[in-house]
Formats: C-alpha cells, sequence, structure tokens
C-alpha cells in the first residue's frame, strides 16, 4: 500500500495514465531491442546458409566430373600373328607379348576407324617411331594393360575383332568435360590441336562419349600417370574395415564404461578425475591419437603399417569420448523414477539398467555412436602417422582377414592424395571422393535421425 | 460404504512385523529423521501422518532400503523385519524389497504394455510357471488394484498412456503381483477420484489378512478409515503413535491435537 493510498482512501484506483493503444517508451525500446535480436539471428542463419550453399556449389561444380569419364569404342582385331605366333593358345606365351604389342591394334582400329568415317587427319599419316605414336597420346596408358588382361583372361577372343571400351587419355576427357581447352594444350607436349580436330570428329560420330563413371566408384587407384583410371574402390573397402574395427571396439568399450560410471560407480575424487579426463579427451586434436598409435599399436604392438585395423584402433580411442559422453547424457535422462520402479519389485541394480534404463536410452547411444562412426570416417590426420595417407591403393583385399591386416588407404586420405598430385584431372576426381564421402556422412546422418524418430519413446 | 470412522480394534494377532530402534536418517547435512522408534504389527493397516516434508517419505523408504539409492543419505539405527536387521551387511536389498513392496508418491509406470508392467516382477522372480500362470497373476494383481475392467481390452497398450490414477492403481498392481509381505504405500490414492480411492481402500483392508501394509497419506479420513495404527510425525519426529481410534479421539501429545484439528500442517 503505497502512502497515498493510506491517507486517502476515497480517492479510489489512479488515473489511468497510458493508453493501451499507445505503445509507451518502455515498450517500444523492448519491441526495438526484440527486432534488432531477430534481425541478427536470421543474419547470422543467412550466413551459415550462403557458406553451405557456396559449399556444395563448389564442390558438385568441381566434383561431378569425376562420375563421368570419356571412352573410345573400338572394334580391334586381336592379331593372332601379334598376339599368339605359334597359334597354340598356350597360356604361357600368350603373356609372352607384353603391353606396347597391343598398342598396334588399338592404334590400328582407330585408323580403320578414321577411314570409315572420312576423316580427313593428319593424324593418319602419323609415323610410328620405336614402338610409340602421337595417336597413342589419344588413349589412356592404362589401356593397353587393359586390353592384354582381358585377352589373357579369355584366350579365345584372339583371332577375332572384338568390341571394347577404351578409356580416353585425361586430356581428352578434360576436353569433352571443358577442363581443357585449345589454348591451354597449346603449352601440352603430349596433345595438339589436331589431336582435338579428331576427337571432335570422332565424337561426331559417337565413337568417343562421356559415359557414368563406375571405375570411379568401385575401381583402385591408379599411379601418377593415369587419373583417368584412379577410383575410390579400395579406399572405400578401408575405410569400410576401419569403421568396422571402430564400431566393434567402441560401442561395447564406451557402452559398458558408461553404464558402469553411471550406475554402479561410487562418486569420489578418483570417478570424478576419470570424468574430466574424458571430457577432455574429447577434445584432444586427433593427430594425438595418432603420433599415440603409431607408437602403442605399430612401434610397440608390432600390428601392420597402413592396415586398416591400425586405423580403426586408432579412430576408436579418438571416438570412445564421443561415444561415452553421448551415451551417459541419454542414461542420464532417463528418469530415477523409471530406476525407482524397477529396485522397487525387486530388480537389481543390473535388472534394473538392462532391462529398462538401457532400452529407455538406445536411441541416444545409437544416435551418439553414429554421430562418433560419421566423424572417425571423415578423419585423416590420425591416419597421417600411422601411413595410410600416401599409400596407393591398388589391390581389392584378398579377403577379411586382408582386409583388416593388408596395407590399404581410407576414403579421406584418398582424396588427400590425389589433392596433392599434379595433374588437374587428380584434382576433379579429389572433388568427386568428397562428394561420396559427403554421401556416406549424410547417410550415416539420416540412419541417425531415422532410429532417433523410430525408437524415441515417451513416458 | 465406510461412514464413520470404523476403527477395528479386534485384531487379534500383535506379532511385530517391522521394528525401528534409535532409527536417524541425514541427508547430507540435514536430519531428516530424528531418532524414531517404532514396532509396526503384522496384518495390520499403519497410517504414517503428519505435515508436509515431516519425514513420512523418507522413513517408509528405510523399510525397504530404498534410501541406499540415493547418495546423500545416512541411515542409522537398526529396522529389524521379522527380528532380522535389514541393515545388517549380508542383506541383500535386492531380496528385502521382493519381500517389502512399494507403491511411490508419483506414479511411474514402465514405458512399456500394461501386461509387461505387471507381469515384471513375477517374472523376474520366478513366480509363475507357465504363461498361463503369468496370465492369471496379471489378472489377480489388476483385479485387486480395482483397474481390470478398465484396462482388460487393452492389455497391450503402453502403461504409460493411461490416466494419472490409472497409472497408480497399475503400480499398486505392480506391487501386489509379486506378493510381497510387506507392502508399503506412499499416498497412493493422491491421484485418484472417490470411487477409485475407495477400491484401493478395500483393496488395502483385503491385504490386511495376509500382509502388513504401511500407508501415508494425508488424508485424516482415509487414516481413520482404512489404519488399524497411526503414526504422527512432525518435523522428523515421531510424535505419537497408536491405535486409531486412540490418536484421533483422544491425542495425548499437543501437536497431534493440532494437526488433526487443521491448526498445524
Ligand atoms: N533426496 C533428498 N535429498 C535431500 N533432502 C531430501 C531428499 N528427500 C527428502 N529430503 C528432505 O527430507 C525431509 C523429509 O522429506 P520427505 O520426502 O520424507 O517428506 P514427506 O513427509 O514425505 O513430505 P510429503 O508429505 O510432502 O511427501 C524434507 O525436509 C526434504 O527436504
Ligand atoms: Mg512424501
Amino acid at each position: 500500500m503505497t502512502d497515498a493510498n493510506a491517507t486517502q482512501p476515497g480517492a479510489g484506483r489512479p488515473a489511468r495514465s497510458s493508453s493501451l493503444l499507445q505503445l509507451d517508451e518502455r515498450t517500444r525500446r523492448r519491441n526495438a531491442s526484440e527486432a534488432r535480436f531477430r534481425l541478427y539471428g536470421m543474419a547470422a542463419v543467412g550466413i551459415g546458409l550462403a557458406f553451405l550453399v557456396m559449399l556444395l556449389v563448389a564442390i558438385l561444380s568441381n566434383g561431378l566430373g569425376a562420375f563421368q569419364q570419356t571412352a573410345f569404342h573400338l572394334k580391334i582385331e586381336l592379331k593372332q600373328d601379334v598376339l599368339d605366333p605359334n597359334g597354340n593358345r598356350d597360356i604361357d606365351e600368350i603373356k609372352d607379348a607384353k603391353t606396347f604389342a597391343y598398342s598396334p591394334l588399338i592404334r590400328e582400329a582407330v585408323l580403320r576407324q578414321i577411314e570409315a568415317y572420312g576423316i580427313d587427319t593428319p593424324l593418319s599419316e602419323a609415323p610410328v617411331e620405336g614402338f610409340s605414336s602421337p595417336l597413342d597420346n589419344l588413349f589412356s596408358s592404362g589401356a593397353r594393360s587393359t586390353l592384354r588382361d582381358r585377352v589373357i583372361a579369355n584366350p579365345d577372343l584372339i583371332g577375332q575383332t572384338v568390341d571394347f571400351r577404351i578409356l580416353a587419355s585425361s586430356r581428352v576427357d578434360g576436353y569433352l568435360k571443358g577442363r581443357v581447352d585449345r589454348e591451354s594444350i597449346a603449352r601440352d607436349k603430349n596433345l595438339d590441336t589436331v589431336h582435338l580436330d579428331l576427337v571432335d570428329a570422332l565424337h561426331e560420330q559417337g565413337a568417343v562419349e562421356k559415359e557414368f563413371n563406375w571405375d570411379f566408384i568401385t575401381g583402385p587407384d591408379a599411379s601418377d600417370a593415369r587419373p583417368e583410371q584412379a577410383g575410390m574402390g579400395v579406399a572405400m573397402l578401408g575405410s569400410f574395415f576401419m569403421m568396422l574395427v571402430v564400431l566393434g571396439f567402441s560401442l561395447p568399450i564406451g557402452v559398458a564404461a558408461s553404464i558402469y560410471l553411471e550406475e554402479f560407480a561410487p562418486r569420489n575424487r578418483f570417478t570424478d578425475l576419470i570424468e574430466v579426463n574424458i571430457s577432455n579427451l574429447a577434445a584432444v586434436p586427433s593427430i594425438v591419437f595418432g603420433i599415440l598409435g603409431l607408437a602403442v599399436f605399430i612401434q610397440f604392438a608390432h600390428l601392420p603399417q597402413s592396415a586398416p585395423l591400425v586405423g580403426g584402433l586408432v579412430l576408436t580411442l579418438m571416438t570412445l569420448p564421443t561415444i561415452i559422453i553421448s551415451t551417459r547424457a541419454s542414461l542420464q535422462s532417463v528418469p530415477p523414477s523409471i530406476r525407482d520402479a524397477a529396485l522397487g519389485v525387486g530388480a537389481s541394480k543390473m535388472q534394473s539398467v538392462f532391462h529398462h534404463v538401457l532400452p529407455l536410452a538406445m536411441p541416444g547411444i545409437l544416435t551418439g555412436t553414429i554421430i562418433g562412426l560419421a566423424q572417425a570416417l571423415g578423419e585423416t590426420a590420425p591416419l597421417l602417422l600411422i601411413g595410410m595417407v600416401g599409400y596407393i591403393a591398388s589391390n581389392y583385399p584378398g579377403g577379411v582377414a586382408e582386409g583388416f591386416l593388408a596395407p590399404n588407404s581410407a576414403m579421406p586420405a584418398q582424396i588427400y592424395e590425389w589433392a596433392k598430385r599434379a595433374d588437374p584431372a587428380f584434382y576433379e576426381r579429389a572433388w568427386g571422393g568428397i562428394i561420396i564421402l559427403l554421401g556416406f556422412l549424410m547417410t550415416m546422418n539420416i540412419i541417425a535421425i531415422i532410429l532417433r524418430r523410430r525408437f524415441e519413446r515417451r513416458w | 460404504m465406510y461412514d464413520t470412522p470404523k476403527v477395528e480394534n479386534d485384531v487379534a494377532t500383535t506379532d511385530i512385523k517391522i521394528s525401528a530402534h534409535g532409527c536417524q536418517v541425514y541427508y547430507g547435512d540435514t536430519h531428516a529423521i530424528k531418532d524414531v522408534d517404532i514396532d509396526i504389527e503384522d496384518t495390520t493397516v499403519t497410517a504414517f501422518i503428519g505435515p508436509s516434508g515431516c519425514g513420512k517419505s523418507t522413513f517408509l523408504r528405510c523399510l525397504n532400503r530404498m534410501n541406499d539409492t540415493i547418495d546423500v543419505c545416512r541411515v542409522e539405527g537398526d529396522i529389524k523385519i521379522d527380528g532380522e536387521d535389514i541393515y545388517d551387511p549380508k542383506v541383500d536389498p535386492v531380496q528385502l524389497r521382493a519381500k517389502v513392496g512399494m507403491v511411490f508418491q508419483k506414479p511411474n509406470p514402465f514405458p512399456k504394455s500394461i501386461y509387461d508392467n505387471i507381469a515384471y516382477g513375477p517374472r523376474i522372480h520366478g513366480l509363475a510357471k507357465s504363461k498361463s500362470d503369468l496370465d492369471d497373476i496379471v489378472e489377480s494383481a489388476l483385479r485387486r488394484a480395482a483397474i481390470w475392467d478398465e484396462v482388460k481390452d487393452r492389455l497391450l497398450a503402453p502403461g504409460t498412456g493411461l490416466s494419472g490414477g490409472q497409472q497408480q492403481r497399475l503400480c499398486i498392481a505392480r506391487a501386489v503381483a509379486t506378493e510381497p509381505e510387506v507392502l508399503l504405500m506412499d499416498e497412493p490414492c493422491s491421484a485418484l477420484d472417490p470411487i477409485a480411492t475407495a477400491q484401493v481402500e478395500e483393496l488395502i483392508d483385503e491385504l490386511r489378512g495376509q500382509y502388513s501394509v504401511v500407508i501415508v497419506t494425508h488424508s485424516m479420513q482415509q487414516a481413520a478409515r482404512v489404519s488399524q495404527k497411526t503414526a504422527f510425525f512432525h518435523l522428523g519426529n515421531l510424535v505419537e503413535y497408536g491405535d486409531t481410534g486412540q490418536i484421533f479421539t483422544n491425542p495425548q501429545d499437543q501437536r497431534t491435537e493440532s494437526y488433526i484439528t487443521g491448526r498445524i500442517g
């Protein structure tokens, strides 16, 4: 009660000081600051979105090219007198024919096509010096060995004229994709404008075509000289085996540790210390885990270098804190009344945890695990130290054991490797690799969201 | 049904089921229960009454060692059930809780089906030999808790989908299903309508035939209706304990009288 009211009880209610239809000074200021804040928020979101769009545009425009590959479709006559002079189809004698023996066969096939289409090009009279001719520069340097592999796999083809798909060289590929133009080709010693005229003419006839590049997704990596043959397939397998290791170790260890810490461990100095350290571990730079892995797994335990097993173990160390933290958070979010209810009907601590608490915490645990795995999948730095970066993953693992133990690369390591190489064709593949990697990460995140939606229960 | 407080003084058996002596409970530095001595009889309903925060729930939770789950909580003194010290290091609280069932202040059904809510206890204690055995246990528990008719058509629906009062009766059924010897009920009727309350009180009266029931209640009428013994707590002290009729008609302590006549609380 104010003095005024106390001394003048008859005065009644105070006079209306303001109208509701008119904003007073305070309200106006409050509204203005709220509007400003909303503007800041929208600006922040807008900037974020703009960066995202820029990123996506950059990745897609640079990387989509990697999913297409130019190839020649040639009818190649596999001459018996070149490949199997004795005509007895003896596999050892066929293997005697080295790769360069196949170059003239490819060359002849092109020349026949040039003639058939009536294309006028100085290359049709190009001289053969030694074993090579300027015509060879149209094709991937790996084309000959691809052809040889096919013949060795099926010697019955000898003597026939067979349809083959021969990869174009990275310059020709780049020309059809617009990466290489006539000006830049002037500085190139392998290809000149005469080649490009021929490619244009053949392209018109449909003998050179850009096609979807399955080999990029499933194929192995190739050496520096053959970017057109390089693929992600083997590195993908490396990543896959690494993720198996990470899942196999970090999920049981992480969940068991969290359950123990959250439900069973007494609260004392020691467990506090552990808790603090787990939070700190989550913030340790990943390269530190790499050097730890090098010291412990390779130098001390003598596990093989560059092996997905070692990579997986290192990434397990890195993922554990993430999984433990998210698992503990989801255990904590289970209401204590559920635990009381279970204990109240005479369940043991362990029964209450495994029958009631854990199922309720499951969506959170799974989400945390998948996020941890996704992080591990994209991690490059620790792999640097255990030799998975820089390894040319050109062979598929021979089996499950080899998948874990044989040297391999991983997707991010492969991308880094390609980005390092000089040829712009590799640069394109690096971006393409990023698209594949992002595809995996996005799939994993979507799975996490679906799991969370499906298993989420209300109580 | 219970128009006049019916005080049953004809309890012939006066075996002591639970006896507490010099019981102290601390939450950290808070002294929540101060030196409580009480003998709770078998086949009797004992009511705990008292103002909010006086320690009724705390003392009730001592009787099946639910306080063990609270880190800061410390219990001193001795509490015996059938002459055995339940805080003896040899006693496994899990075994104790199978013998001393509990209904909590807030309904807390498992986020599982109604059937599984009831069947869980019997399952982990191996009380049912077969599926049909278990079905019988579930049905009789739900019937005794006066909820069978409401849920018999949706036994597989989640227990958390029931109304607050139904959930509380489900929890009572869950506690009854494990056939405890002592049933501790912390305000079991606080969320129930008068009809369900009457049904639960009927159940309590029926349970008295075999078990010892301890019920915390804020309703003086309820205490008078269902209990034979009443204990009045105030600020952590057990102020007065005796026959319900005695407490309500002729309280010995000033504080008890003030409370039941509505002057403190
Ligand atoms: N988990 C806990 N931690 C700390 N103090 C607690 C805890 N539980 C209860 N207390 C304290 O112990 C005292 C007794 O609480 P208790 O829950 O036993 O009261 P109550 O008689 O059941 O009250 P109500 O009728 O409101 O349920 C209160 O002062 C309360 O603040
Ligand atoms: Mg209480």
